[in-house]
């Protein structure tokens, strides 16, 4: 199964400024000027091998949004962010190839940077779509409905021509789609939100953004190691730095890379993937934080297998 | 100088200052008796009572539940007026400070010594001629 991401940014989207663009071509020219290159893609091809993801890539700034995609059948996503619309977009030119026209779309929570991409999102303005919206809360509806009516948005959910469903799940049982097994769990996090275990083909793939970890909770740290147990990839909501997490930013309902790695280790899970960025990092301080977690597993890994550890970014795509 | 704890958490007292010395680990097997070790010192740490030095020289692995403990104590110090400091951290242990950004939350000494000078004349002469 193919995790794809659209969108992985907490709490807002952001775009890269004008001085990023400017530090990634400082960094850029200064290599090529040392190293003497002068062909374009030979640079390139240099670069990509030698230099940060930082310098020559950017993170993106889209907030949550990520498709699962088994190859065939109906399309699977987990929060509608603003990175729904270029997905929506994608989505219209795979079903012109004969994919069916249904989306199973999984929320972990109904806060704003979480749907927003949804009035934007190209398949509910066509009748010939079906868009199922599964969640936890029961205020699916009404908080689809609510962003997208008079004065905050001008086209009121109504308007809507695809057939739009909403599916209540319950924590604890499994649900079964398109071949995809899909369990719930509850998580921290203000108005409560819930993290997706997705079985296909043997294969799993655990998505939890938005859920708070207390490292004194030993009963609760437990949940999450059986919930993520042998993984082949778990996406994770490692937005702030332990420090912040348990100290000034506690209560804000997110997680650190620290905490990450330690329930992943736990729960031998073969892949970590930072996700849901602070969205006032740039792409140097989430390619940091990246290498930091990775050197924290090294120092913590004792006779563990080794866990893999990625940082989601725009475009990204992880096979399992 | 007076020893004071035992076992996992020994603790000495050099004039108005307590230096506290979890061994070996610190996670969520030993995090509630470490913070338990420390109240009666934590206590005391306000101006006019003593200074807390946390020797981790002889602590290789600390986990989120043991950071965990460190901040609460830095916190329960501010609030008090008084202060916790940190001394000889080994390399994993002081990467994990870095890595979790709690070196943002101390001062960090190089050892013991060095972390009563900056804070106590009288402690860290006491210290020397221990």
């Amino acid at each position: 199964m193919r995790t794809r991401f659209w969108g992985t940014r907490g709490s807002l989207p952001v775009a890269l400024t004008s001085a990023g663009v400017r530090r990634k071509l400082r960094a850029a020219l200064t290599y090529a000027a040392a190293s003497g290159i002068t062909d374009a893609d030979a640079l390139i091809a240099h670069l990509d091998r030698d230099a940060d993801f930082a310098v020559t890539h950017t993170y993106g700034g889209h907030s949550a949004c990520v498709e699962l995609d088994a190859g065939s059948g109906e399309f699977i996503v987990c929060d509608l962010g603003s990175g729904a619309r270029p997905l929506g977009n994608a989505l219209m030119e795979r079903a012109e190839a004969g994919r069916p026209r249904v989306v199973n779309v999984f929320l972990s929570h109904v806060h704003w940077d979480h749907i927003m991409g949804f009035p934007f999102f190209a398949p509910a303005y066509d009748p010939a779509w079906t868009i199922r919206i599964h969640g936890g809360h029961a205020e699916l509806e009404q908080a689809l409905r609510l962003q997208q009516s008079a004065p905050c948005f001008p086209v009121d959910f109504e308007r809507l021509a695809a057939r739009i469903e909403f599916v209540r799940l319950v924590p604890g049982a499994v649900f079964a789609s398109n071949g995809v097994e899909v369990a719930i769990k509850p998580q921290r996090h203000s108005g409560d939100s819930y993290g997706y275990r997705f079985v296909h083909a043997g294969r799993s793939i655990v998505y939890t953004t938005d859920s708070e970890h207390r490292p004194e909770d030993v009963e609760e740290a437990a949940g999450f190691v059986e919930f993520f147990r042998g993984a082949d990839l778990v996406v994770f909501d490692a937005m702030y730095s332990l420090l912040d997490a348990i100290s000034v930013k506690e209560d804000w309902g997110h997680s650190s890379n620290i905490v990450a790695v330690e329930l992943c280790q736990r729960a031998a899970v073969k892949h970590l993937c930072l996700f849901h960025h602070e969205p006032a990092y740039d792409d140097e301080q989430i390619e940091q934080v990246l290498k930091e977690t990775v050197r924290f597993e090294e120092l913590t890994r004792g006779d563990l297998a080794p866990l893999r550890i990625s940082s989601a970014s725009d475009g990204l795509e992880i096979d399992v | 100088m007076g020893r004071m704890g035992v076992g996992e958490f020994p603790a000495v007292r050099y004039a108005d200052v307590v230096v506290i010395a979890p061994q070996d680990r610190l996670d969520h097997a030993n995090g509630d008796a470490f913070s338990a070790a420390l109240e009666p010192y934590l206590a005391d740490c306000r101006p006019g009572g003593v200074h807390l030095v946390l020797d981790l020289s002889a602590l290789r692995y600390v986990s989120s539940a043991g950071l965990r403990c460190f901040m609460l104590a830095a916190k329960q110090a501010k609030t008090q007026g008084g202060e916790v400091v940190i001394a000889g951290m080994q390399t994993v242990v002081r990467e994990i400070f870095e890595i979790s950004r709690f070196t943002l939350l101390f001062r960090v000494f190089a050892d013991v010594g060095a972390a009563l000078d900056a804070l106590s004349p009288r402690a860290a002469q006491a210290y020397r001629s221990r």
